[in-house]
């Protein structure tokens, strides 16, 4: 239990020290969000509208692209063989570093909706409903991400691979997300329904991801 | 002869060398029977001609699926019981199988434009189809990216098996997301029981389809084995070189 709370501390502080590229993640979700009224004009009543799938698209986006360095940092300087050669499950330390990375890349999402979400028009039931499926869903894409940066670790150009592979896995989150915020919004459909079908998805993926994820490190590193 | 003496490439390359040709002749035999049947069957009332695009697309469609569960199995194959042939079975699949989901979505956009009056639709049947080609081409692309073939295998396995996992989410999710954005559907729901005059040369080229992916299956199995061994010689011939 000291050593997975050890890596769990060793990965936020790493994430968040300089060359970390945690905050290169929120950055890159405000820009993408500040680029899209420039594709689709400064119409406040259209992105009012679209408002949720913009922000739950650009966190999909952050988050693939920060879920390249999960396991290609500690390739570089050597940590992961110890890892994988560690007493402690591999299962659960990939679960510790998924859930490490959430905390340093994913939560800072969530924190910076309210901000971006006046940008878009949103008012503050929408904002509080998409900062909340961000909240439920997040872990969903970093569960179900960790598998494809396992695949990809041992890859040169992994990255590209990453995001053709994770993509299509992350189109039920993507769409149970939007779909409760947008509930949440317009009030013609239950809130209810779309946001546990999404807190299930999280579920799922916590058990599927680390199980698979540590295979492919365990038969991709040999 | 059991799974295991099959683990022996020369015993598989001898085995498929006595069976291809058979099951090749038998394949091109269904398929003319079925292509003939197809092409003689009756115009539907609603549909008239397009209707005969059915004959070609429903096989495709039900392969594309088919072929992902065939290299489930053989990711476990490649991961559990570590046959030798499993992984070689799982590489030569997976074009074919996205071939076959291509040929389907091709063969519907081209019956809906007349039907739909339009190539695409966001139907959720061509949506969760649609994904599934672009799967495909995720696993060919892991296979193409590892220069090592059996830590490819191992890689490819990991995310068919996740794959398999995931298409009935999917499937589950884009059924969902479509109710919700769309009306009714477009493909009418139960409809009228399929009269036999369609039924016969669409069972008939369902089976010849299976085959066509059985046959092309064994073939592409034999050249990937083959390959290997050009690699190997050649391998030995650069090391004899360089020494």
């Amino acid at each position: 239990m000291t050593s997975l709370a050890a890596l769990i501390r060793r990965d936020i502080v790493v994430a968040l020290r300089a060359g970390g590229g945690a905050m290169i993640g929120v950055l890159f979700f405000v820009s993408v969000v500040v680029v899209m009224p420039f594709a689709l004009g400064p119409d406040l009543a259209l992105l009012k509208r679209i408002g949720p799938a913009i922000l739950w698209l650009g966190a999909m986006l952050a988050s693939l692209l920060t879920l390249d360095r999960l396991f290609t940092a500690d390739q570089e300087d050597g940590s992961l063989d110890l890892i994988v050669m560690s007493r402690t499950p591999l299962e659960l330390s990939c679960a510790a570093k998924a859930l490490a990375h959430w905390l340093a890349a994913g939560v800072p999402l969530i924190v910076a909706t309210p901000l971006i979400g006046i940008l878009l028009n949103l008012d503050a039931t929408a904002t509080f409903a998409v900062a909340l499926t961000l909240l439920v869903g997040t872990p969903a894409l970093t569960f179900t991400g960790m598998i494809g940066a396992a695949l990809a670790v041992t890859l040169r150009r992994g990255g590209l691979l990453l995001a053709v592979v994770v993509l299509p896995l992350s189109i039920p989150v993507l769409i149970f997300g939007v779909a409760a915020s947008n509930a949440a919004v317009e009030g013609a459909m239950p809130f209810g329904t779309p946001f546990s079908i999404l807190c299930a998805l999280s579920l799922v993926s916590l058990v599927v991801g680390p199980f698979a994820a540590a295979a492919s490190l365990r038969h991709g590193l040999d | 002869m059991s799974l295991i003496d099959l683990a022996n490439p020369t015993r598989f390359l001898a085995l498929t060398a006595r069976v291809l040709p058979w099951l090749a002749a038998i394949t091109t035999v269904l398929l003319a029977i079925g292509l003939y049947q197809a092409a003689m069957a009756p115009d539907d009332y609603q549909q008239g001609a397009t209707v005969k695009i059915m004959f070609i697309h429903v096989p495709n469609a039900w392969l594309s699926m088919f072929v992902w569960g065939i290299m489930s199995v053989e990711a476990l194959g490649t991961l559990v019981w570590r046959h030798p042939l499993a992984d070689v079975a799982a590489k030569a699949a997976a074009p074919l199988g996205a071939a076959f989901t291509f040929l389907a979505l091709v063969t519907g956009s081209l019956w809906g434009r007349p039907m739909w009056g339009t190539y695409w639709e966001w139907d959720a049947r061509l949506t969760s189809v649609l994904i599934l080609f672009l799967m495909y081409l995720g696993i060919m692309a892991l296979w193409r990216a590892v220069e090592d073939p059996s830590r490819a295998a191992r890689a490819a396995a990991i995310l068919t098996l996740v794959g398999a996992i995931n298409i009935p989410i999917i499937k589950f999710s884009v059924d969902w997301w479509n109710t919700l954005h769309q009306g009714a559907s477009v493909i009418r729901a139960g409809g009228p029981s399929m009269d036999r005059a369609f039924l016969v040369p669409l069972l008939i080229m369902a089976v010849a389809f299976s085959l066509l992916f059985l046959t092309l299956h064994l073939a592409a199995m034999r050249n990937e084995v083959l390959r290997r061994r050009v690699r190997t010689l050649q391998m030995m011939q650069a090391s004899r070189q360089a020494a």
